[in-house]
């Protein structure tokens, strides 16, 4: 097919832009693991504060990712930053709120045998609870990555690269083969996320019942 | 000779994965008896049963209801027709109990009155007041107040055939133990034929006028409660029914089974004269006292007459008699004989009508007859 | 010109796309509603289809939005039509897949209590099944909803009009009053609807149900 031939002859640029979502995604991805679950962890403590926090996680989860990135505009500028900080974002509600359900539903009695054998609340945390939570936290994750591929796409509008550079110009050239050049390898990237992260979470599910004997 | 209802000819279910759960079952069931369904876990007794209303379909053999063969019915015509209780109820969560209740002749087109006063006359039947529970909703009652629901419900539409799939078995024991004496209770005001699966033994004596004992899908053997209990067919049956028989019968038989029903007699209206007179003519020391409906009312003594010539029997008898009921069971009557240290007692219906005289005598007889058929059996 | 004066010269527009906005989502949730509720009906009877077709509706929700937009305009063009179908797709998983949960997770006593007092397939569907799987597809609904709004802003793009034409055109014009003309309008939108369906979804729970 003549749309192979295109995607071949123009694979430097397609491989570049792709590469640059990546790099893009997982900045932003790593950057939300670091603020979300310290968190999500901190308001199982607070459980006070807990409930406020998950509430407004779920509101915001709610806005629409190319409003965030809009009002992300008017204080940032356009460029990397605002679009890593829009995609942060998006990404550290669903990690906040699966590391703190994940925590919360450890089971009662484990957490109550660890701490009557002595353990103390930081040995109960990464030796109990973060192993045991960590299948639900994965899949906060993988939402979130899967996120941030989705919102990445729509910051190339503002100057941060990737494959949505090559939609968005597909669309305005009315260029059928530039536009499949770029959504194809999009979807294929969030798929191919989705699925490996999947497997990630499902291998750690199996792990954690055996933990957990 | 009493009408065959439901009637199992050469019945066979075999599983997709090939275990046998009914092998090759053949009976009769007679309109308006109950038949208790006992045996092991996996024996086949909720198989069969199911097989009736066509929960489960038969691999090989013919079951007829009515005469008709169930194959060929409408299956869920067929369905309405057979009340269906089962151990988890399964109530309807979103509908009150009153929508519950009424939801097969609902389903059959009921007028909207007909469905109301049918709930209400249930909910009375299976002993929970209408107006409180009428609006109420599944997760606000209790398991035995829900069992109670299921069973209105099965009974809504008066269907005469019902089966009853461990309905009592998640239940705690004094609710079930409630449950089946209500069960008994209810029964002899409804006349249906009842099909009643259990796992408990003593339930199905209980309850059941035939008990069908299964074993690995077969019938092992189907007869009367006593007579399982005194002629078991096998040390299956044997060990099912468990070491206390003597105990079990004893708990079968009534005071009504023992007793002497032919008395004498003597209305309080009577005079003393007349009183003296058939004492005489009976040889007898003790008359009982009847009013003119025949309930009982005490007892006249030869001492009490001695004092008096004139007069009514009534001014004379002895009203403070104990009395043992005709439906009472053997072993708690005689206990209430000996702690009032009794001999003999005058033996009465639920009316308080006067039905015979049981002595001690008649215990001992009892007992004897027991003993003589289980010597001869064992 | 201040945020606020923006707004008010504006206000036709502003309203205009708002009610664009709302049309194409009213259109792509009740359509998806009716369609993913029969599909996942489907699949309780079929159940050895159920994962695969939940599996496929997961992947196409795992596309980012531009993409499938990409991927449908060379072959429908651009426009309201990609974007409804787009929509439609997106809501799939989240219809299909709760309606499953909520029939397949009825207690199986209440199944066996039903199909025994004799009731047909239908009117099991339509007195029970439906009514006790009514809370978990109405959730459905609103993450369809609300998702459905985000979706419909990108699609300004592809020319289905809707508030996002402001936030695209404020970015590209780098005009903030614009781009906060179409941010907080749709935002206020996103976060009414959902709270709207808090309250359908407590409305309509029938009271057994309710603890």
């Amino acid at each position: 097919m003549e749309f192979l031939l295109y995607c071949y002859e123009r694979r430097a640029v397609i491989l570049l832009a792709g590469l640059r979502h990546v790099e893009v995604s997982l900045i932003a991805v790593l950057l939300s693991v670091l603020i979300a679950v310290p968190l999500g962890i901190l308001i199982t403590r607070y459980r006070r504060m807990a409930h406020v926090v998950v509430n407004s996680a779920n509101i915001g989860q709610t806005v629409p990712s190319l409003a965030i990135l809009g009002m992300v505009i008017p204080v940032l500028g356009i460029g990397l930053k605002p679009a890593v900080f829009a995609l942060v974002l998006r990404g550290v509600l669903p990690i906040i709120n699966n590391t703190y359900s994940g925590i919360v539903n450890v089971d009662r009695s484990v957490i109550e045998a660890g701490r009557g054998m002595g353990m103390k609340g930081r040995e109960i945390l990464t030796m109990v609870e973060l192993p045991l939570a960590f299948p639900v936290i994965m899949a906060g994750i993988r939402t979130a990555t899967v996120l941030s591929i989705s919102v990445a796409t729509l910051a190339a509008l503002i100057g941060a690269g990737g494959l949505g550079d090559l939609i968005f110009q597909g669309i305005v050239m009315a260029d059928r083969d530039l536009l499949l050049s770029g959504s194809i390898p999009t979807a294929l990237l969030a798929i191919g996320a989705d699925l490996l992260l999947g497997g990630v979470e499902r291998r750690l599910r199996k792990g954690a019942v055996q933990e957990a004997f | 000779m009493p009408k065959v209802i439901i009637r199992f000819d050469k019945v066979s279910k075999v599983f997709a994965d090939g275990t046998k759960a009914v092998d090759d079952i053949s009976f009769d069931i007679y309109d308006g008896e109950c038949v208790t369904f006992v045996g092991p876990s996996g024996c086949g007794k909720t198989t069969t049963v199911k097989l009736l209303n066509r929960l489960i379909e038969p691999t090989h053999g013919t079951i007829y209801l009515n005469g008709e063969d169930t194959a060929k019915a409408d299956v869920i015509a067929l369905r309405r027709g057979i009340g269906y209780m089962i151990q988890d109820v399964g109530l309807f969560p979103h509908m009150t109990v009153a929508q519950n209740v009424s939801l097969v002749p609902r389903l059959i087109g009921w007028t909207k009155g007909d469905q109301e006063t049918r709930t209400d006359d249930l909910l009375h039947l299976v002993g929970l007041e209408p107006s409180s529970f009428r609006n109420r909703y599944p997760h606000q009652l209790s398991g035995g107040q829900r069992q109670r629901v299921g069973v209105a419900r099965g009974l809504a539409a008066d269907p005469p055939v019902i089966l009853m799939d461990e309905p009592f078995g998640a239940l705690d024991p004094i609710t079930r133990a409630q449950l089946q004496d209500e069960f008994v209770r209810l029964r002899s005001r409804l006349n249906k034929t009842i099909l009643f699966v259990t796992h408990d033994i003593d339930e199905a004596i209980k309850l059941g006028d035939r008990i069908a004992v299964m074993r690995s899908g077969k019938v092992v053997q189907f007869d009367p409660p006593a007579k399982i209990l005194r002629d078991p067919v096998d040390p299956f049956v044997r060990d099912l029914v468990g070491k206390e028989c003597g105990l079990k019968l004893m708990k079968l038989s009534k005071i009504a089974d023992i007793m002497e029903p032919a008395l004498t007699t003597i209305t309080e209206g009577a005079s003393v004269m007349e009183a003296k007179q058939l004492m005489a003519e009976r040889k007898s020391d003790i008359l009982f006292v009847v009013d003119n409906q025949g309930n009982f009312e005490g007892v006249v003594h030869f001492d009490h007459l001695q004092k008096r010539d004139g007069g009514r029997v009534a001014e004379v008898m002895d009203r403070a008699t104990l009395t043992a009921r005709a439906d009472g069971e053997i072993r708690p009557t005689l206990e209430m004989m000996l702690k009032h240290k009794q001999v003999w007692l005058p033996v009465v219906d639920e009316e308080h009508r006067l039905r015979g005289i049981v002595t001690m005598t008649h215990f001992v007889c009892f007992f004897a007859t027991e003993a003589g058929i289980q010597g001869t059996a064992a | 010109m201040s945020i606020l004066a923006y707004f008010v010269k504006s206000a036709n527009l502003i309203l205009k796309l708002t009610l664009e906005h709302i049309t194409i989502t009213v259109i792509a949730v009740s359509v998806s509603t009716v369609i993913g509720v029969a599909i996942g009906i489907l699949i309780t009877r079929y159940r050895r289809a159920a994962m695969s077709v939940i599996g496929v509706s997961g992947i196409i929700y795992t596309i980012p939005s531009l993409a499938l937009f990409g991927m449908l305009i060379p072959f429908i063009g651009i426009g309201i039509k990609p974007a409804l179908i787009a929509l439609i797709l997106y809501s799939q998983l989240a219809l299909i897949r709760n309606t499953y949960v909520g029939i397949t997770t009825i207690d199986p006593s209440i199944r066996e209590a039903g199909r025994g007092m004799g009731m047909s397939p239908w009117q099991f569907l339509r007195m029970v099944e439906l009514p006790v799987a009514l809370p978990v597809i109405m959730a459905g609904i609103r993450t369809a909803a609300v998702m459905n709004i985000g979706t419909a802003t990108i699609a300004a793009y592809i020319g289905a009009g809707g508030l996002g034409w402001l936030i695209f055109r404020g970015i590209a014009s780098v005009h903030t009053e614009q781009i906060l003309a179409g941010a907080l309008p749709v935002t206020m939108l996103a976060i009414g609807v959902d709270y709207f369906f808090v309250l359908l979804e407590r409305a309509l729970t029938p009271s057994g149900l309710r603890r």
